[in-house]
């Protein structure tokens, strides 16, 4: 889902935005001097992705990485569960539906943890403080894993 | 009412102010909301008064004995329930089939009470369930109101109206013991966590309103209201373009809980992934992580198309998963929607094609004057509090605005939905009436016209809306106020007579539309004085006292729980609905002619039948009246063997004397309902006096049932069914040698032979 999303916002803002290009060709420009309109095309959505790779990489805190890398965890037990329902049948289809819930509860448990200890979303959460947000996700998990352990069978 | 409501609007006075005045306040709000909890308890009470601590109607009769087995066997033995005493000879997985939050309430709260030495009955626990949530229920709107609106009596208003409302009241008496008795209150509560939750973007509100859905689930079928009306406002709100990270925490958090809290129930199981009523949800929290994660990636990478490229995506995604849904509908992996939701949209549907679910009276969609009757002022202050709710649109006012227009749909395609209606309508109500008193009551003397009281409301308005054009507030030039004590005096002496109509309609209608148990009917003898109608009970106990334990009994669906809860006696088909060929066959029994009829009963091993018959009393609610539907059943099953055009005149009409067409003359049901009715009046002088018609002066005449019993007032006819003859000859001949005319071709009928084969 993820990497669609990306490049759709890419494709959709670079036909709009000619700022981004110019911003852009200088740190790339090794893919050909004699770019064509599709060329061009081709090439951007993959330049904005690096540059908010290294937006990324440059302007987050350790902390929200370590969020990060276990939400991008979480996407893969997800996205091999999912699989394996698919490849080798749904049969005990109570644990495969706990299971693959645990992880879908616990990314968006994270994310919301990621959303609210978020300085940009401040103006959102005046009365949150992040040691509050984190006991807001601590109960969330104890009551998500909860039902999961009662619900596998 | 209003009195009540004063002291908080009033509250500038003297004695309130500084640090006092709060604390006063505080006090004052919890005394009032005491007291309302208090009269909401009180004015449902009035059954328990007038004839006794008695369980209501028909399926609360069913919930009581689950409950009397949950308390006597425990919680694992009612997961595992299977019943065979009901839905005789196939029985029913009870444990798996029925929402058990309500029985878990009450046997909880059986065991609190004898943990502190309180030892109360289960049935007053059961009877007195209902009043004690609607106090609660009052508490949750007044908690609710308080988070959509600024004015401090919009609450308190709000409050007493849910405790007093009629069309709240109508399913929540004493001895109602239905799953609505807690249902609207977890509605209500889960409602205001959800408010909650979305105000503040907290996982914390969000996991209790996940968990109050959890309940909610367990406890009543409605809880589809609120899979779909919360991601209908989340939805919404992205569509606005008020996409926000606190939405995000907010909806994400209750839908992983609140679904996995449904899934544990086993009714629910899977439906959430299933079904297509649970869809909407799904796609809204799918849409929620790609808005989610397009805003995250706004952030990172700031352009002004982006608004545009949001919409367009939220649009696009929502075709696509729509188109999804459709598609796998159709392929057949999400079960399709359900009959009575069809019935939602086409208010038609069910007439023509499951006639069990229109034949429920509260499925019908609700005529105008009980809008009037259930809500009284409040249906016309409603559209006044939606409209507040646009003067100051933020997230929580467009709930409001969702749900007022989601449940007045609802309320009007199907009565029983009034009920969810009835919540809104209090709080749009509360909102609309608290602005004019509020407006109203100011009792100061305005000093400046800058300073005017009066608007001080517009005030606040503006500071909660900053957008305002310019425009607007140049009109505002010339201030408004309110400055003549006479004009304050006219509105709130107005006001006060309204609320006072109000609470005496009120009253009025609980005490004699709503609190008849229908169990015991009551009438009134010519000298005022109550008479009170005991037939039910008096067929029942002399079930429980004159038949074996495991003797069948045959009914319609309708005394099913009835006769198990009050009788104790195996039946065939009971409210449960289960099985619509069970019930057409019962329907088949019931329509066609004995010697049809006989093996049928023999089949499912009947031993009584028992009818319903208010034709010497004119109690309209009787079997006769509901033939047609036991007709239409049958012949949707059994379309050649039974007929509903059979059963009327050859000009279309209904009836029951002389000129009743032979299928219905010949029918058990006719049969049973009239055998030996005409030897209470003098020769050829029969009445019905529910059909209003004389009878044909010669009684129908059974010979493969006998009269068994009959009660007081022959509401309620038992037969018992005939074992076969021991001279292997039909009923029929039988009865005619009885009576001694000659025998013919006896030889050549043998009725016992025809039994055999089936």
């Amino acid at each position: 889902m993820a990497p669609k999303k990306n490049a759709a916002a890419g494709a959709n803002s670079q036909s709009t935005s000619s700022s981004t290009p110019a911003t852009n060709t200088p740190v790339s420009n090794k893919p050909s001097s004699t770019s064509t309109a599709s060329r061009n095309a081709s090439t951007n959505p993959q330049d904005i992705a690096t540059g908010i790779w290294e937006n990324y990489v440059n302007n987050t805190p350790q902390r929200v990485k370590l969020i990060d890398t276990f939400m991008l965890f979480l996407v893969i037990v997800g996205g091999l569960q999912f699989l394996y329902c698919i490849l080798a049948g749904n049969y005990p289809f109570n644990a495969f539906l706990s299971g693959f819930s645990a992880t879908v509860g616990q990314f968006v448990l994270t994310a919301s943890l990621r959303i609210q200890t978020n300085s940009a979303n401040a103006a959102d959460f005046k009365q949150l403080s992040h040691e509050r947000a984190f006991a807001d996700f601590v109960f969330g998990s104890m009551i998500l894993h909860f039902f999961c352990v009662n619900f596998i069978n | 009412m209003a009195s009540a409501t004063k002291p908080q609007s009033t509250a500038s006075g003297v004695f309130f102010e500084g640090e006092t005045a709060r604390n006063t306040r505080g006090l004052l709000r919890i005394i009032i909301l005491c007291t309302i909890a208090a009269t909401a308890v009180a004015s449902r009470l009035f059954s328990v008064i007038r004839f006794e601590s008695i369980i209501h109607e028909f399926d609360p009769w069913f919930n009581f004995r689950a409950t009397k087995y949950l308390v006597q066997n425990g919680f694992y033995d009612f997961w595992d329930w299977f019943d065979d005493r009901t839905w005789h000879p196939l029985g029913r997985v009870t444990g798996g089939t029925l929402y058990p939050g309500l029985m878990v309430t009450s046997g909880a709260i059986w065991h609190a009470l004898r943990a502190i030495s309180l030892p109360v009955d289960i049935r007053n626990i059961c009877v007195l369930l209902a009043p004690g949530f609607s106090g609660l229920t009052a508490f949750a709107s007044y908690l609710l109101t308080s988070e959509l609106s600024d004015s401090p009596s919009a609450g308190l208003l709000a409050a007493i109206f849910m405790g007093i409302a009629p069309g709240y009241i109508s399913r929540s008496v004493a001895g109602s013991y239905d799953n609505e008795a807690i249902a609207i209150f977890l509605l209500v509560f889960t409602f205001y966590l959800w408010i909650k939750a979305v105000k503040e973007g907290s996982v914390m509100w969000g996991a209790f309103a996940a968990l109050f859905y959890g309940y909610m689930v367990s406890a009543w079928g409605g809880y589809v209201f609120i899979t779909n009306l919360l991601p209908l406002h989340a939805f919404v709100l992205i569509c606005m373009g008020r996409f926000s990270p606190r939405l995000y925490v907010s909806y994400t958090t209750w839908y992983a809980l609140g679904t996995l809290a449904s899934m544990q129930i086993p009714f629910v199981g899977f439906l959430p992934i299933r079904s297509s009523e649970h869809m909407s949800a799904l796609g809204v929290f799918g849409l929620l992580q790609l808005v989610g994660f397009t805003d995250y990636i706004r952030q990172q990478l700031p352009s002004k198309q982006f608004q545009l490229l949001l919409r367009t995506l939220v649009l696009v995604i929502f075709v696509v998963a729509f188109g999804l849904l459709v598609l796998l509908t159709v392929s057949g992996t999400i079960a399709p929607w359900t009959g009575r939701f069809y019935s939602l949209w086409d208010t038609g549907y069910a007439k023509i094609h499951i006639p069990i679910i229109a034949s429920v009276s509260e499925h019908q969609p609700t005529a105008w004057p009980a809008f009037f009757f259930d809500l009284n002022m409040l249906i016309w202050l409603f559209p006044a509090g939606v409209y507040m709710c646009f003067r100051s649109l933020k997230d929580e006012q467009v709930f409001v605005v969702i749900y007022a227009v989601l449940a007045s749909y609802f309320a009007g395609v199907m009565v029983r939905l009034m009920l969810t209606l009835t919540p809104v309508v209090c709080i749009a109500a509360a909102m609309a009436l608290s602005q004019i008193l509020d407006t109203f009551l100011v009792a100061g003397e305005p000093a400046e016209p800058i300073e005017a009281p009066s608007t001080k409301t517009n005030d606040a308005k503006d500071k909660t809306v900053p957008g305002i054009p310019e425009v607007l507030r140049s009109t505002k030039g010339p201030l408004v106020g309110i400055y003549s004590y006479m004009s304050k005096a006219m509105i709130t002496g107005a006001v006060t007579c309204y609320l006072l109509l109000f609470v005496m309609h009120c009253t009025w209608v609980t005490s004699n539309a709503y609190s008849s148990p229908s169990v015991v009917l009551a009438s009134r003898l010519p000298d005022g004085s109550q008479h009170i109608i005991d037939d039910y009970r008096e067929a029942y106990y002399w079930l429980r006292q004159n038949t074996k334990p495991d003797a069948k009994v045959m009914s319609w669906w309708d005394y099913g729980y009835q006769i198990g809860g009050m009788a104790d006696r195996p039946t065939l088909v009971d409210n449960n609905t289960w099985n619509n060929t069970h019930i057409a066959t019962v329907g088949k029994a019931m329509s066609s002619r004995e010697e049809v009829s006989y093996p049928i009963m023999r089949q499912h091993e009947v031993d009584y039948v028992l009818v319903v018959f208010g034709g010497l009393l004119g109690y309209s609610g009787d079997d006769i009246n509901k033939f047609l539907w036991m007709i239409r059943i049958a012949e949707g099953i059994w379309p050649d063997e039974v007929k509903e055009r059979d059963f009327f005149t050859s000009r279309g009409e209904y009836r029951v004397d002389d000129e009743a067409p032979p299928a219905m003359k010949n029918s058990l049901m006719y049969k049973m309902s009239y055998y030996n009715f005409d030897k209470l009046f003098p020769a050829g002088q029969a009445q019905d006096r529910v059909r209003g018609s004389r009878l044909p002066a010669q009684g129908p005449e059974l010979s493969t049932v006998e009269e068994a019993f009959t009660s007081e007032n022959w509401i309620v006819r038992i037969y018992k069914v005939k074992d076969l003859d021991n001279l292997g000859r039909s009923h029929q001949d039988a009865g005619a040698f009885e009576k001694g005319n000659k025998k013919k071709k006896a030889g050549k009928r043998k009725g016992a032979r025809v039994l055999r084969v089936d």
